[in-house]
């Protein structure tokens, strides 16, 4: 990834070409990736969504010269966060554009969006260019030691994830300084905290000696980035868990697989290639006879898209396999579906059993 | 045994002679009130005076004169420059009730029953007791005349109280002089505004105006073309009445009813008589005089059955398009105008043409209702302007697709003066007094046409004014973020002041090359009079129908 130097060479060199075109009484351009589905390919050797050659362009005219000032401005914000090695928040940097006079955003969805475009444009990480989200990252337990550093001293600090009891470790905004100790077997990544608090509660990690990280719903960047390299330097499986329905498996697994099309300049980072699909899915629905739900509208319109347009999706016939199957079935199960069969349903049956059969996950 | 009460009642029955009648009935006439009366004997007055110099082919020039006596009493005079009217039928033409020319024949003018200035004496008689006083000179070669005349309202006959021979400055014309109850006020219903409209679609009229005040007012003449002559025509079938066409057939002198079609009727030749004959299965040589009401009513069937062309239409003048437009342009200061002149068309069997015109922006109010002026033969119509056909096809009109607001079943909202203009041999009015015309769907239907016409050259202007609008916001828009672009740069590449100065100078530039160009929209109005255009436009308040 880019180093603070190089991102404020990259700003400064495009801030030099919007220069160079109106002294030259040209109109200037700021160009940017698309940023969607239908501008990404998904390759398994790689593992993400990568970028196909689609891109935004923005000329200056009457039209968008107030949305030009506000990325320049923004930019110009940018590079003395990352010079100062500051930060800023999505809405903090909101409330920065208030003493822009006309220039100034209206909401702050204006804004995000114009911080999208400078990420794109310069193929980094908002967190590189010192904005962060104000979402958090997700949540930590089991057998884990995260090597950090002190916030005042440097000093490095040791964090044990199995000393949190019943609570968790959070994930960091930033990742890309920590260090991992670890000699857990397997890392599992789970959709919901309710999920997560029931697998804490009873030490799962402890029998299983995994560790457990609850997402909560769509992995946020951090955690994405967390995930995979910790993955990565320990080389260690993920296995995902997630709601049985097309919300879990196209939206919250697919991006922590494969990234998403708004990030699809950075996928590459933010991706973990060898995770796993243990469940839910429709074919456990069947054989636990899960309590289910009828398909809303909104569910089967999200499989028929995922099954004709998600890149990844269409790259795995058993993921449209298990798709088709849902819409046949119409229903759909939450993963807390399983306490049908007694609350420790899950720690005692469904997942030594899942974990130990693999042509029962899904790519 | 006593009379049975018929008999007794049969003493109190008699003849209601037309003056008495229209004595207790003066509203119909148009002399509801104090401030109408005034207004509609000085229309009458005009209208007459115009009607005659037309006629006669003479460039009109009328100086009206209302002199305020106190009390409520006016005295009127108004004078012409016309053919002047033979000693004779003086007191016919002005001290009898319905006694007149017009009615006989179908020609576009201004008066039609041959009622108004009498009934005006009859009103200044009713409220003044004092005669009407007349000159009138025909030619240098003959004496002027001068007669007071009092109607015998009893009898519709004229009473001459006084009759000899004056010396007059004019060659020809004539004058006459009443006085009356009255009432002068300012405002959209006032002489003042009567006569200035009169003027806008009478461009070859000179009017001398002194109002009570004393203050004379002159509209010149603003072109010395008269309008062209206009033919008088005979009736088409389509538009006769079982009773007018049993009246036409026992005057006529036609020997065969056959001949009688052709002679009494426009557009009826032998083959179209023929066929009316066959069509009503009546014999094309019966007798007009021995015709029955039976037969006459077969008649006007077989003439409904009859495809028969439409009445020639060189029987009536227009403004035209240009005329009428010059005519707004010196009554409004707008931004546009446009105007349009209808063909002829037909309304039970009278030909008529439509013309509108709309003068649009400047200083009009954007928040209220058009102004809309009606005129009929070129006579202005100040009352009862919700009764109008002419009012009706405004509000049938849909505005809103013209750039417009509009809610249902109301005029439109903005800064508009609308003017429509009908002119017929015969304009059908809702009632004697003229002021709104009858809702024939003929004429709604061609004013509607009129109307749509100036409505889409209104469209297209409002819409060239709102690209206009949007390109110069635009401007403002370019002008308010080129220095945070340039401030941007400052902060990201370290610029000089000089260099950032620079870099908002050429944005600029480049920008402008970007922007439509700004098409110059608005007219110039060279015709507009701010003088004329006050011209009684008081505080008055108009006056509800």
């Amino acid at each position: 990834m880019k180093k603070p130097t190089d991102v404020v060479t990259s700003m400064k060199n495009i801030a030099e070409s919007v220069y160079t075109s109106i002294l030259k009484k040209k109109q200037p351009e700021l160009t940017m990736p698309l940023r969607a589905l239908n501008n990404v390919k998904y390759d398994p050797k790689e593992g993400y969504f990568e970028l196909l050659g689609k891109e935004k362009e923005r000329t200056l005219t009457a039209g968008t010269i107030k949305t030009f000032a506000q990325t320049l401005k923004m930019m110009s914000l940018s590079k003395n966060l990352v010079e100062t090695d500051d930060i800023a928040s999505k809405r903090e940097a909101y409330y920065i554009s208030k003493n822009w006079g006309p220039a100034r955003f209206n909401e702050q969805p204006e804004s995000d969006a114009v911080m999208d475009d400078i990420e794109a444009m310069m193929e980094v990480n908002r967190e590189q260019i010192g904005f962060i989200p104000e979402e958090k990252g997700g949540e930590i337990a089991g057998k884990l030691v995260v090597v950090d550093k002190d916030q005042d001293t440097g000093k490095e600090l040791k964090i044990d994830c199995t000393k949190f009891g019943s609570g968790a470790y959070s994930i960091p905004i930033s990742v890309e300084h920590l260090k991992f100790e670890t000699d857990a077997k397997f890392i599992l990544a789970i959709e919901t905290a309710g999920m997560f608090q029931r697998l804490v509660k009873h030490n799962y990690w402890k029998k299983a000696n995994c560790i457990l990280i609850s997402m909560g719903g769509v992995p946020t960047r951090a955690c994405r980035r967390f995930i995979r390299r910790l993955a990565d330097s320990k080389k260690i499986p993920v296995y995902v868990f997630t709601d049985g329905d097309p919300y879990g498996f196209g939206s919250i697994y697919r991006t922590l697989k494969a990234g998403s099309g708004n990030a699809a300049h950075i996928n590459q980072f933010f991706c973990v290639p060898q995770a796993q699909f243990i469940g839910i899915t429709p074919q456990d629905i069947v054989e636990y006879k899960l309590p289910t739900h009828p398909l809303k509208d909104v569910d089967v319109k999200k499989i028929k898209d995922l099954i004709k347009n998600d890149p990844f999706i269409k790259h795995y016939k058993p993921w449209q396999k298990a798709l088709e199957e849902m819409a046949k079935m119409k229903v759909r199960a939450e993963q807390q579906a399983l306490a049908k069969h007694g609350l420790n349903f899950v720690i005692t049956d469904y997942l030594p059993k899942k974990l130990a059969d693999q042509k029962s996950w899904l790519p | 045994m006593a009379e049975p009460i018929a008999v007794e009642l049969a003493k109190k029955q008699k003849e209601i002679g037309v003056a008495e009648f229209f004595s207790r009935n003066r509203h119909l006439l148009g002399f509801d009130n104090k401030k109408k009366a005034l207004m509609t004997t000085i229309k009458e007055a005009v209208d007459n005076s115009l009607d005659a110099c037309e006629e006669a082919q003479i460039l009109p020039e009328v100086s009206i004169e209302v002199i305020d006596m106190g009390n409520d009493r006016f005295r009127v005079i108004v004078e012409d420059n016309g053919p002047g009217i033979i000693k004779k039928q003086i007191p016919h033409i002005f001290a009898r009730l319905l006694y007149g020319s017009k009615f006989f024949k179908l020609s576009q003018s201004r008066g039609q029953q041959g009622i108004g200035i009498s009934a005006s004496v009859l009103y200044a008689q009713l409220t003044t007791g004092k005669p009407a006083k007349i000159v009138s000179r025909i030619s240098p070669k003959y004496p002027a005349n001068y007669s007071e005349l009092k109607i015998d309202i009893q009898n519709n006959r004229p009473d001459i109280l006084n009759e000899k021979e004056v010396e007059w400055n004019k060659e020809h014309g004539t004058k006459i002089e009443l006085e009356l109850e009255g009432s002068y006020t300012a405002g959209p219903q006032s002489i003042d505004q009567y006569l200035k409209q009169t003027a806008i679609v009478n461009p070859h009229v000179t009017i001398i105006y002194t109002n009570p005040k004393a203050e004379q007012i002159i509209f010149p003449r603003a072109t010395d073309i008269l309008p062209k002559k206009v033919q008088e025509i005979k009736p088409h079938p389509y538009g006769v009445e079982l009773g007018v066409l049993l009246d036409m057939l026992k005057f006529s002198e036609a020997r065969t009813l056959r001949s009688f079609l052709q002679t009494e009727f426009s557009r009826v030749g032998g083959n179209t008589a023929d066929e009316i004959c066959k069509n009503a299965a009546v014999l094309p040589d019966a007798k007009p005089k021995e015709v029955s009401r039976e037969m006459g009513e077969k008649l006007i069937h077989g003439i409904a059955n009859t495809k028969i062309i439409s009445p020639p239409t060189d029987c009536i003048a227009p403004i035209g398009q240009e005329l009428l437009e010059k005519g707004l342009k010196k009554e409004v200061n707008a931004e546009f105008y446009t105007a349009n002149t209808r063909p002829p068309s037909v309304y039970r069997g009278n030909p008529f043409i439509v013309e509108a015109g709309i003068a649009y922006g400047g200083q009009q109010s954007a928040e209220e209702p058009i102004r809309l002026l009606r005129f009929a033969n070129r006579v202005p119509l100040l009352y009862q302007q919700g009764a109008c056909a002419v009012t009706k096809a405004s509000v049938q009109t849909q505005w809103r697709s013209y750039g417009l607001s509009q809610s249902q079943s109301s005029l439109p909202i903005g800064p508009v003066t609308l003017v429509v203009h009908i002119c017929s041999v015969w304009v059908p009015f809702t009632s004697e007094s003229k002021e709104a015309i009858a809702h024939y769907p003929e004429i709604i239907k061609e004013v509607k046409l009129a109307l749509q016409e100036c409505g889409r050259q209104l469209g297209i202007y409002i819409r060239k004014k709102k690209n206009v609008q949007y390109e110069s916001k635009k401007r403002g828009y370019i002008e308010t973020y080129i220095p945070y672009v340039s401030e941007a740069l400052q902060e990201l590449l370290k610029i000089k002041d000089s260099e950032k100065k620079n870099v908002e100078t050429l944005l600029a530039e480049i920008l402008e090359k970007t922007r439509g160009t700004i098409e110059a929209v608005e007219m110039e109005n060279l015709e507009y009079d701010e003088e004329f255009a006050k011209i009684g436009k008081g505080d008055q308040d108009e006056e509800t129908n």
